[in-house]
């Protein structure tokens, strides 16, 4: 399925991050977002808020995250493509029912435009400290997908991919963009609608009678259905069994929890998404995100230039983790150095998938601005084999 | 039988068997069948109604009626279900919710409804307690009574729930008790009617969590509590306010004529297309961001 044209602001144009996001979701086909404003984030919204009663659909000012979060999920399963955009203080909010919307299996995308933390931190200013909160930030056990985008372009392109994600897989997905992302301007390109490719949701349209929301088949995945269309549903946070209906048991439990798990993990190899650059014969691989991968080229060429054999591998989707292809790196090289806004948190699931095979550095930074790339360069030279 | 009554059976799941997860002589059972009872009046399509919850005893209504059911986190039932209403506008919703569930966690998202005024209706069960955690004071815990976590009575004051739905600005509001049955039903068929925002208040009874812990002899005391503590709107407007101490006033409190949302945004949507005004006025803000971003980009270069 190719995009519904009237989202879609097809040509060239100098659009922020936030703005590029925002037109991202548009020629996804999301038509509600329901938002609390927040910096840096808050451009996405009043874009959307501008945009939207045109293009036929809704935003919605909530009174905190946490309704925001509730009024995405509620959107989705009256049939709408829907999302919700925030930064740090209103990511913590938003756990709870992000929690909801893996355990109903709902398709939407929340952006996080990260800032500065712990609490309220540097609202204008970038980080990349969030990035373990969103792997494991709601309580309970979870998969989850998110993409981590390193400029407006990529922020158009990744909404469209993080919306299909959603559908396919039916998780709520993240988008990890940053302050820097979020508010740099440059050319985005937007293709013409035909170009677009969307994953339609998966609707049931078997009998009325038989359907079942929770039933699934060997690939995992739910049918979707939408409230009013006849096919009536309960759905619910509790634990439930096919029919959504509650089960306080064991035995449920571990069949609801391990199969919204598998539904992930049995692909991570075809959700993953990473750029590799020159890592064949490397000695040192760069492993960034987001704005950190752009900050690294200069280290990079620089040591290239310098003859060391440095490859780059640029996570596109940084969760779920590519554990296969760290694991089977990390025989071949000699060391990864991880480069992210934060003083530690990639890092640690690199240097566990590497599992001694490999030396893992980390060139923290604690955020309010990018690395320096010479401590990038640094941390290359300095355990060159 | 009446055939509303006949009707309001078919709303009830064949799937989900009974009894319900509710205790023997609690009133959620009477308010349920008072809200099927209403929707069945009304004559809605199964199809097109859906019932949002929260958590708490409340929070379990949806799973044993026949629509399309949602039940959310503790307090976010009525925040969900505005997704659910602008998502498709032609659906029924009625968010139910318990006194803790709609005004402590949930007070917040309660109140905005409120003031947004989206065509749908809030079901708030007053029974003054938390049941399901097992008895602690909840926002509507009369002064001085006893929770688990009030052991020696509530010191705070609590709210009154219609004074509240009316002052965040509620365009139908109207109360009633379990005791009530049936006035119960008419005042919900009047809410899903009133188009915009409504509240029901209706005063219910726990006798596992709040009678026990507060002398009631017996579920049944507690509906005679109600049967006798309860005024008409229209005689409590002759009554002094001592004369009204310690009573609650049932009917219609609140019915008032305010734009709808879905509307109002409807409305808005056609203007920006048809009104030249209104062109120039996207017009101009999509330009404002264009220019912003080039003076942004100019001076990163
Ligand atoms: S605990 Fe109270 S409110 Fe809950 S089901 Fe029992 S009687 Fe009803």
């Amino acid at each position: 399925m190719t995009a519904d044209p009237k989202g879609v602001l097809t040509g060239a144009h100098y659009l922020d991050g936030d703005h590029a996001a925002a037109e991202g979701a548009l020629a996804a086909g999301c038509r509600f977002l329901a938002g609390y404003p927040i910096t840096p984030s808050t451009e996405v919204a009043e874009r959307f808020a501008a945009r939207i009663p045109k293009v036929g659909g809704c935003f919605i000012q909530m009174e905190d995250e946490l309704g925001s979060m509730a009024a995405i999920l509620g959107a989705a399963w009256a049939g709408a493509k829907s999302m919700t955009v925030t930064s740090g203080p209103g990511f913590s909010l938003m756990m709870e029912n992000l929690g909801l919307g893996i355990m109903m299996e709902v398709p939407t995308v929340l952006i996080n435009v990260q800032r500065g933390g712990p609490s309220t931190g540097l609202p204008t200013l970038p980080g990349q400290a969030d990035i373990m909160q969103a792997r494991w930030g709601s309580h309970g056990d979870y998969e989850i997908i998110a993409v981590a985008p390193s400029s407006p372009q990529e922020a158009f392109d990744y909404m469209i991919m993080a919306f299909n994600f959603s559908e396919k897989y039916r998780v709520p997905t993240l988008v990890m963009m940053d302050e820097c992302v979020g508010h740099m301007t440059e050319k985005i390109v937007i293709p013409e609608p035909e170009e677009i490719e969307i994953v339609p949701r998966k609707y049931y349209d078997g009998p009325k009678e038989d359907y079942l929301p929770y039933n699934v088949d060997t690939d995992m995945i739910p049918w979707m259905v939408k409230a009013g269309d006849g096919y009536r549903f309960h759905t619910t946070g509790l634990t439930h069994d096919e029919r959504g209906y509650p089960v306080m048991n064991a035995e449920c439990q571990d069949k609801l929890v391990n199969r919204l798990l598998d539904k992930i993990r049995s692909r991570v190899d075809e959700i993953v998404v990473l750029e590799e650059d020159q890592i064949e014969g490397a000695d040192t691989v760069v492993i960034s995100y987001g704005i950190s991968s752009r900050v690294a080229i200069p280290a990079i060429e620089q040591a290239r230039a310098d003859g060391m054999k440095v490859g780059s591998l640029r996570m596109v989707t940084v969760w779920p983790f590519p554990e296969n292809r760290i694991r089977d790196l990390a025989q071949k090289i000699g060391k990864f150095v991880v480069v992210e806004l934060n003083c530690g948190q990639m890092y640690y699931e690199v240097e566990r998938a590497a599992a001694g095979n490999a030396e893992t550095l980390l060139v923290p930074h604690a955020g309010g601005w990018v690395h320096d790339s010479e401590d990038i360069y640094q941390a290359i030279k300095g355990g060159e084999r | 039988m009446s055939e509303a009554i006949e009707n309001a059976r078919t709303f009830l799941r064949p799937s989900k068997k009974l009894p319900t997860v509710w205790c023997g002589g609690c009133g959620l059972g009477i308010l349920m069948s008072a809200m099927t009872r209403a929707l069945a009046r009304l004559g809605v399509e199964k199809n097109d109604v859906a019932v949002v919850s929260g958590i708490g005893c409340t929070g379990r209504l949806p799973t044993y009626v026949d629509f399309n059911t949602l039940h959310t986190t503790h307090g976010r039932g009525l925040a969900f279900a505005t997704g659910v209403k602008l998502a498709r506008p032609k659906l029924t919703v009625i968010a139910a919710m318990g006194d803790g569930d709609a005004l402590a966690i949930g007070g917040n998202h309660f109140i905005h409804a409120c003031r947004r005024n989206i065509d749908m209706t809030a079901i708030v069960a007053n029974n003054h307690i938390y049941g399901m955690t097992g008895g602690q004071y909840s926002p509507t815990t009369p002064h001085g009574k006893r929770g688990t976590t009030a052991p020696y009575g509530n010191v705070e004051h609590d709210f009154d729930v219609a004074a509240l739905a009316a002052g965040a600005g509620a365009t139908f509001v109207a109360r009633s008790s379990v005791y009530h049955a049936q006035e119960l039903d008419r005042l919900i068929e009047k809410a899903v009617l009133h188009k915009g925002f409504s509240v029901v208040e209706a005063v219910s009874n726990c006798y596992t969590s709040y009678g026990r812990l507060n002398k009631h002899a017996s579920p049944v005391d507690m509906l005679r509590w109600m049967k006798e503590n309860s005024v008409p709107v229209g005689k409590a407007e002759t009554m002094e306010p001592w004369e009204l101490e310690g009573k609650f006033t049932r009917g219609v409190i609140v019915e008032r004529e305010l734009p709808e949302f879905i509307e109002a945004y409807d409305d808005l949507a056609e203007r920006l297309t048809t009104s030249p005004s209104a062109v120039e006025r996207v017009k101009s803000i999509l330009k404002s961001f264009d220019e912003t971003a080039e003076r942004l980009n100019a001076k990163a270069e």
